[in-house]
C-alpha cells in the first residue's frame, strides 16, 4: 500500500496494526480458506455434471452422491471460514479503533493550554469523533474487500495467462491505464476528502460553540445569524461531499468501462485469431467469461481504494494531532522532590502569550508557608502569574521554581499534587456534586469530602438539595447558582490538600456572609501551606502575610498589608477606595 | 431530477444487460461465420454500449449521491434550527454529546440508508424476482426447491431484527456518551490540568470507549451470523439443485443443458443475498437513527411565540412581576413563589439575596429564557408571553454572571444578532463598560477572542459582556453581578459611566457588593423565594436584619478585631 497514503498517516496506521499482526495473518488464512472453498464450487458443480450425471443410465448415482457430499463439505467450510473471518476481522477493526481512540485521547490530554486556545474544543471533538468514524469503515470492511479482491485478481490473472498468453497480454495492457486512472483519482479525491474533513470540522465547531452559549444566543437574538453561518458551513460540507461523490461516480464506472474495452479488444483480437485458425472458439469464450471475473474484483478494489482515500484524509488529520508536541513538556529526567515544602520563586521571569508580552522581568521569592496576595488592575497579569506557578505555561525568559527546582524539571504528577489552582472560572463537570468534589482527591472518603464542604460552608446548601451530595449538577454545573458553583470548586481544591494553593478570584461570586465565612476558614485552612490569593475584594487580602501589587506585568509594591495600607502607594489608594465603596 | 434518476437507473440496467447479448452476437455471428469485416463494426457497437452504460451509471450515482447529500444537509439545517429554537432548559437537561452525535452521525446514517440501501434493496428484489421467474420457466419443481431453501431468510432476518435493534440503539447512545466525555475533556481541560486528573479522565474515557467496543463487537458478531446465513442459503440450494436436478437428468426429465442453465441462475442469487445482509443491518441503524432524531425533533419549544403574539415597537420599560412562582423543569422545589415587584420606567432596582436565593433565576424570566410556572411577568403591562420573542428580547440588554463569549471577533461578540450597529454606538458601549482594552488588541475589534473568551483576562471578559448588554441602549437592562471580576478602580469608573447609561433606562441589577448599589434607586431583598423587603439601601440597612448581614461593613469590626 506504499505511496497510497502520506507518510505520517501510514506510520500511524502501521503502528495501530502492529499488535494485531498475528490476528491479521489468521484473517488472511481464513480468507484463503474461504476463497478456496468458494472457488471450488463451480469446479465441483462442473465435475458433478460431467461425471455424476449420465442421462438415461439409471442406477449408479454414487458418483453424484460423492460429489454432492464434497460440495456440502465445501459450502460448510466456506460458511465456517466466512463466519470466522468476519468475526476476526471485525474484532481487529474494533480493537484498532479502540486503541486509536485511547492513544489520541491520552495524547490530546497531554497537550498544553496554548494548543487548546489555538485549536478550540470543537476541533478536538471533531477529531475524536467524526475523523475516527471516517476510519471505522476502512477498519470494519476494508480488510475483507482488499483481501478477497486481491486474491481473486491474482488468481484470475494466472488463469488468463495460462489460457492464452496472447490474449492475456492484451488484458495486461489495460493495467497501465488502471494505474493512470488510479493516479488521477488519488490526486483529486485526496483533495476532495481533505475538503470534506475541513468542512465537517467547521460544522462541528460552530454547532458546539453556538449551542454551548445558547443563553446568550437567545438573549441577543442571534439565531438567524447562527443559522446562516451553519447553513453556510453545512453547504460547504455538502459540496465537498458532492465533489468526492462525483469522483467516485466517475472512477468506478471508468474501471468498468475499461473492462468493457478490454473485453472488446480481446474479442476483436481473439476473433481475428479464431478466424485465422490460431485459436479455438472454446478458449475465446472461456477467456471472455473469466474477464468478467477479473474486472468485478477490480471494481471492488476501486471501492476499497475510495474508502482508503476517505480514511486517509482523516488519518492525516489525526496524525497531525499526534504530531503536536506539548509546548510545556514533562522532563525526561524529572527531579524527585521528596516532600514538597512549598517555596515558590520567580527568577527574572518574562512571559508572552504568543507575541503579546504580559509579564516583564519578575523576580520574586515566596518562602514556604507564606500567604501572598496579588492585587492589581484587571488585565495586569495576575492570573498569568498564577498560571506560571501551576506550569500551565513556561516562562519565555527566566524560570519559576518550586523548592528551588525549576518547574520544568519537576514530574508533572508531583507538581499537580503539590500545586492546585482554583481558577477564575469555576468549571464543574456533569455528574454529582460528590463526584465533582472527589475530582480534587479521587481516593478521599465520604467523610473527608463532607468535611471539606463543611470547612468552606458548602455543606449546608448541598445537603438541602433533593439528593444531597448525589445531586446531578449537569453540564458545567448549570444546576447550581454561580455562588454555589464557586463553593464547590473551592471545596474541591481543599480536598486536594496541596502544599501550594492558588486562589484566583475564588470568592468573587459569593455573598458577603459566605465570603466572610470562607475568609475565616482560610485562616486555619491555609496554615502550613503556601498560598497565592488573587482578589479584587481587599477583605480577602487582609489575611495575607504579604501583598504584591501587579501593574502592567510588573510587581510595583511588595510588603505586608498593614504597612502598604497606610503608605502613600498604589495599594494605599486602592484600599482607601475600597473602604469608601463599602460605605 | 427524478426523471434523470429514473432514466439513468433504467438505462444503466438495460445497457449492462445487453452487453452479454452483444458479446454472444459477436461470438455466434462474425467469429463463428468467419466474417472478419463484420468484426470491427460489432466491436464498435460493444464500445458504444459500454460508453452508454458508463454515462448512465455516472449519472445515476452522481444524481442519487447529490440528492441524498442535499437531503442530509437540509435535515441537519432543520435539526440545528430546531435546537436553536428549543428553550434553555432543554439544553440544560440534555448532554451536548448526545445532541452532537445525533446531528452528525445519525443524520449521516439516514443519508446512507436512503442513498445506498434503498437502491440496493430495489435492485436485489428485481434481480431476485427475475431470476425466480426464469427458473420457474425452466423447471418449476427445481425452482420450488430453490425458493424452499431461501425461506429461512424470513426467520433469520426476523431474529436478526429482534436482536440488532437493541444493539444499534445501544451503540448509538454509547457513541453519544463518548462524545460527551470528549466534550467535557476539551472544555474542562483547565480544571483537569489544574488537578492533574488526566489519568482519571483517561479512565472514564476508556471505560466508555470499552463499552462502545463491546457493543460493536456484539454487532459485528450478529452481522457475521446473518451474513453467513444469507451466504449459505444460495449455496445450499445449489447443492440441492445439483442432487435433485442430477437425478432428474438421470431419469431423463431434464437435459444437461437445462441443468447447467439452472445452476448458473442459482449462482446469480449470491450477490443479492449479500446485499440483503447489508440492507438489513443498515435498516436497523437507520431506524435507530431516526428514532433518536425524533426524540429531539418531537420536543416542541416550550418558549416560543404564541399564535397571537404581538410585536411591541417601543417599550417604556415598565417591568412587573405579578405573583410569580418558578420551579425549574423536572424539579419540585419552588425557587420563587408569590413574588411581586414593579420596576417603574427609568428606575433601577437592585436585587440582593444570599447565594442561591434565586436572583439569577428572576433575571432570566425577563427575556423569557425560562417561563414562570405561575403568575406572570409583564413588560409595559403586557404579559411577556404574549409578545413575540424577538420583539421582547430586542428591548432587553442582558449581562450574564458568566460572560458567555464565542470564538469570534470582538465585534461579532458585541453585536451578536442585532442589526448593523454604528461605530459611534459601539464606542459608546465600550466606554460605558470601560472596555477600552479592545482597541489595543492586535487587530482591534476584529481580533478573535479565544473560545469562551479565554484569551482575555477575567475582568476583560466581563467588561466585554457588559458592553454587549448596553450596546444599542435597550430600554431595559438586566445586569447579573456585572462587576464581580473587576478591581475597585475600574469598578468605580464603570459605576460612574453606568449611572449615566442607566438614566431613563429601566435596570434590574443583581449585586453582592454595596458599592454598586449606589446605582440603584431601590433595592429588593430576595429571601425564601419572594421579596422579603424593598426600599432604599439606607432604609433597608436600618430596618432589615438579613440585609445588614448581607451588605453591612460588618467586615470592619471583623478586621478591627483581627488587628486588636
Ligand atoms: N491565553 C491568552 N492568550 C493571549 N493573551 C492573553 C491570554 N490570557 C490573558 N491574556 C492577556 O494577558 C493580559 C493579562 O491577563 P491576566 O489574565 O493575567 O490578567 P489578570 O491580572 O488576571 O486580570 P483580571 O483581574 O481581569 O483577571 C491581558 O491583557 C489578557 O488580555
Ligand atoms: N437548572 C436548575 N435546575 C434546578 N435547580 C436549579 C437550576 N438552576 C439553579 N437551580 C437552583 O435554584 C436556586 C437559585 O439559583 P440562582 O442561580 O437563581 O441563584 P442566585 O440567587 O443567582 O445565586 P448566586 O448569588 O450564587 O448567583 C439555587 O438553589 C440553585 O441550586
Ligand atoms: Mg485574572
Ligand atoms: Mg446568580
Amino acid at each position: 500500500m506504499a505511496g497510497l497514503l502520506r507518510r505520517r498517516s501510514r506510520r500511524l496506521l502501521a503502528g495501530l496494526a502492529r499488535p494485531y499482526r498475528w490476528w491479521l495473518a489468521l484473517a488472511a488464512v481464513l480468507i484463503l480458506i474461504r476463497s478456496a472453498a468458494f472457488l471450488s464450487l463451480p469446479y465441483l458443480v462442473g465435475l458433478g455434471i460431467d461425471k455424476g450425471v449420465r442421462p438415461g443410465t439409471t442406477g449408479n448415482l454414487s458418483t453424484l452422491y460423492l460429489i454432492v457430499g464434497a460440495l456440502l463439505l465445501a459450502i460448510a467450510l466456506n460458511a465456517l471460514a466466512n463466519f470466522a473471518f468476519l468475526r476476526v476481522s471485525g474484532q481487529i477493526g474494533a480493537n484498532m479503533l479502540f486503541d486509536l481512540r485511547r492513544t489520541l485521547f491520552a495524547h490530546v490530554q497531554e497537550l498544553s493550554l496554548s494548543f487548546y486556545e489555538r485549536y478550540t474544543s470543537g476541533r478536538i471533538i471533531s477529531r475524536l469523533t467524526s475523523d475516527i468514524d471516517a476510519l471505522n469503515e476502512l477498519l470494519s470492511t476494508g480488510l475483507n474487500s482488499v483481501l478477497t479482491s486481491t486474491i481473486s485478481v491474482l488468481a484470475i490473472t494466472v488463469i488468463l495467462l495460462r489460457l492464452d498468453v496472447r490474449l492475456g497480454m492484451v488484458t495486461l495492457v489495460a493495467m497501465p491505464i488502471v494505474v493512470a486512472l488510479t493516479y488521477w483519482f488519488r490526486s483529486n479525491s485526496g483533495r476532495a476528502y481533505r475538503a470534506v474533513r475541513r468542512a465537517i470540522v467547521l460544522v462541528i465547531v460552530h454547532y458546539v460553540e453556538s449551542l454551548g452559549g445558547i443563553r446568550a444566543v437567545h438573549a441577543f437574538r442571534r439565531e438567524p445569524r447562527n443559522q446562516e453561518i451553519f447553513e453556510d458551513v453545512d453547504a460547504r460540507y455538502r459540496d465537498a461531499n458532492i465533489w468526492s461523490n462525483r469522483l467516485v461516480s466517475t472512477f468506478g464506472p471508468a474501471i468498468n468501462l475499461l473492462g468493457r474495452l478490454t473485453t472488446t479488444s480481446v474479442l476483436l483480437y481473439g476473433g481475428y485469431l479464431v478466424i485465422q485458425g490460431q485459436l479455438t472458439l472454446g478458449i475465446l469464450t472461456a477467456f471472455v467469461l473469466y474477464l468478467r471475473q477479473f474486472f468485478d474484483p477490480m471494481q471492488e478494489l476501486s471501492q476499497f481504494y475510495n474508502v482508503l482515500q476517505a480514511a486517509g484524509a482523516a488519518l492525516e488529520k489525526l496524525a497531525g494531532v499526534i504530531e503536536e508536541a506539548p509546548t510545556v513538556p514533562e522532563s525526561v529526567t524529572p527531579i524527585r522532590l521528596d516532600s514538597v515544602k512549598g517555596a515558590v520563586a520567580f527568577e527574572h521571569v518574562t512571559f508572552a502569550y504568543r507575541d503579546k508580552p504580559v509579564l516583564h522581568d519578575i523576580d520574586l521569592n515566596v518562602p514556604a508557608g507564606q500567604i501572598v496576595a496579588l492585587v492589581g488592575e484587571t488585565g495586569a497579569g495576575k492570573t498569568t502569574m498564577a498560571r506560571l506557578i501551576a506550569r500551565f505555561y513556561d516562562p519565555t525568559i527566566g524560570r519559576v521554581t518550586l523548592d528551588d527546582v525549576d518547574l520544568r524539571d519537576v514530574a508533572v504528577e508531583e507538581l499537580r499534587r503539590a500545586v492546585v489552582t482554583v481558577t477564575q472560572e469555576s468549571f464543574l463537570f456533569s455528574g454529582t456534586v460528590g463526584e465533582n468534589l472527589l475530582f480534587g482527591r479521587p481516593g478521599a472518603t465520604r467523610d473527608e469530602m463532607v468535611e471539606a464542604a463543611k470547612a468552606i460552608g458548602a455543606h449546608e446548601f448541598i445537603s438541602a438539595m433533593p439528593n444531597g451530595y448525589d445531586t446531578d449538577v449537569r453540564r458545567r454545573g448549570v444546576r447550581l447558582s454561580s455562588g454555589q458553583r464557586q463553593l464547590v470548586a473551592f471545596a474541591r481544591a481543599f480536598l486536594a490538600d496541596p502544599r501550594v494553593l492558588i486562589l484566583d478570584e475564588a470568592t468573587s461570586s459569593l455573598d458577603l456572609p459566605s465570603e466572610r465565612l470562607v475568609q475565616r476558614a482560610l485562616r486555619t485552612l491555609l496554615r502550613g501551606r503556601t498560598a497565592v490569593i488573587i482578589a479584587h475584594r481587599l477583605s480577602t487580602v487582609e489575611i495575607a502575610d504579604r501583598v504584591l501589587v501587579v501593574d502592567a506585568g510588573r510587581v510595583i509594591e511588595d510588603g505586608p498589608p498593614s504597612e502598604l495600607r497606610v503608605a502613600e502607594g498604589r495599594y494605599g489608594s486602592l484600599h482607601r477606595q475600597w473602604l469608601e465603596s463599602l460605605a | 431530477m427524478v426523471v434523470v434518476f429514473a432514466v439513468s437507473q433504467v438505462g444503466s440496467l438495460v445497457a449492462a444487460a445487453s452487453i452479454p447479448k452483444v458479446i454472444q452476437h459477436i461470438v455466434d455471428g462474425p467469429i463463428t461465420h468467419r466474417h472478419l469485416d463484420q468484426l470491427l463494426p460489432m466491436g464498435a457497437l460493444l464500445v458504444a454500449v459500454g460508453l452508454v452504460e458508463f454515462i448512465f451509471v455516472f449519472l445515476r450515482r452522481h444524481y442519487s449521491g447529490t440528492a441524498s447529500l442535499h437531503m442530509e444537509t437540509d435535515l441537519r439545517n432543520d435539526f440545528y434550527a430546531h435546537l436553536q429554537g428549543l428553550q434553555v432548559s432543554f439544553h440544560d437537561n440534555w448532554q451536548s454529546g448526545q445532541l452532537l452525535s445525533r446531528a452528525i452521525s445519525d443524520i449521516a446514517t439516514v443519508r446512507r440508508f436512503v442513498s445506498f440501501a434503498l437502491i440496493w434493496f430495489l435492485q436485489t428484489v428485481v434481480t431476485f424476482v427475475v431470476v425466480v421467474i426464469l427458473m420457474l420457466q425452466l423447471d418449476w419443481q427445481l425452482a420450488l426447491v430453490v425458493v424452499g431453501c431461501m425461506l429461512p431468510i424470513a426467520f433469520f432476518s426476523h431474529r436478526f431484527h429482534e436482536k440488532y435493534k437493541f444493539i444499534a440503539r445501544r451503540m448509538q447512545d454509547q457513541q453519544g456518551d463518548l462524545t460527551t466525555i470528549i466534550e467535557e475533556m476539551a472544555t474542562g481541560v483547565r480544571i483537569i490540568k489544574a488537578f492533574g486528573r488526566m489519568p482519571l479522565m483517561q479512565k472514564r474515557f476508556e471505560d466508555q470507549a470499552g463499552l462502545l467496543r463491546g457493543t460493536s463487537l456484539h454487532a459485528i458478531n450478529e452481522r457475521a451470523e446473518i451474513w453467513t446465513q444469507l451466504n449459505f442459503l444460495p449455496n445450499l440450494s445449489l447443492v440441492s439443485v445439483l442432487l435433485l436436478g442430477g437425478m432428474s437428468v438421470v431419469q431423463g426429465r431434464l437435459t444437461i443443458g437445462g441443468l447447467v442453465a439452472f445452476m448458473s441462475y442459482v449462482f446469480m442469487l449470491t450477490w443479492p443475498m449479500d446485499a440483503i445482509g447489508w440492507v438489513l443491518a443498515m435498516r436497523e441503524e437507520f431506524q435507530t437513527a431516526s428514532e433518536r432524531l425524533n426524540e429531539v425533533l418531537d420536543s416542541h419549544p416550550e418558549i416560543a411565540d404564541r399564535t397571537h403574539a404581538r410585536t411591541h415597537e417601543r417599550s417604556r420599560g415598565r417591568i412587573e412581576f405579578r405573583g410569580v412562582g418558578f420551579k425549574y423543569p423536572k424539579s419540585n422545589d419552588w425557587i420563587l413563589r408569590d413574588l411581586n415587584l414593579v420596576v417603574e420606567p427609568g428606575e433601577t432596582v437592585g436585587l440582593v439575596g444570599r447565594t442561591g436565593s434565586g436572583k439569577t433565576t428572576l433575571a432570566y424570566l425577563v427575556p423569557r429564557l425560562y417561563d414562570v410556572s405561575e403568575g406572570s411577568v409583564l413588560l409595559d403591562g403586557i404579559d411577556v408571553r404574549d409578545l413575540q420573542l424577538r420583539s421582547l428580547r430586542s428591548h432587553i440588554g442582558v449581562a450574564f454572571e458568566d460572560p458567555i463569549l464565542f470564538s469570534a471577533s470582538v465585534h461579532e461578540n458585541l453585536v451578536m444578532g442585532r442589526a448593523i450597529v454604528s461605530d459611534h454606538e459601539l464606542k459608546r458601549a465600550i466606554d460605558v463598560a470601560q472596555a477600552g482594552f479592545v482597541w489595543d488588541l492586535p487587530w482591534g475589534l476584529e481580533t478573535r477572542v479565544g473560545e469562551q473568551g479565554y484569551t482575555l483576562s477575567g475582568g476583560q471578559r466581563q467588561r466585554l459582556a457588559l458592553a454587549r448588554a448596553v450596546l444599542g441602549t435597550p430600554p431595559v437592562l438586566v445586569l447579573d453581578d456585572p462587576l464581580s471580576a473587576v478591581d475597585v478602580h475600574t469598578e468605580a469608573a464603570i459605576e460612574e459611566a453606568l449611572a449615566r447609561a442607566l438614566q431613563g433606562v429601566t435596570g434590574l441589577l443583581v449585586v453582592h457588593r454595596p458599592s454598586t448599589l449606589a446605582l440603584a434607586d431601590r433595592v429588593a431583598l430576595i429571601d425564601g423565594g419572594s421579596i422579603a423587603a424593598i426600599g432604599t439601601h439606607r432604609e433597608l440597612l436600618r430596618t432589615n436584619e438579613l440585609y445588614r448581614a448581607l451588605l453591612s461593613q460588618e467586615y470592619r469590626e471583623d478586621r478591627e478585631e483581627a488587628l486588636a
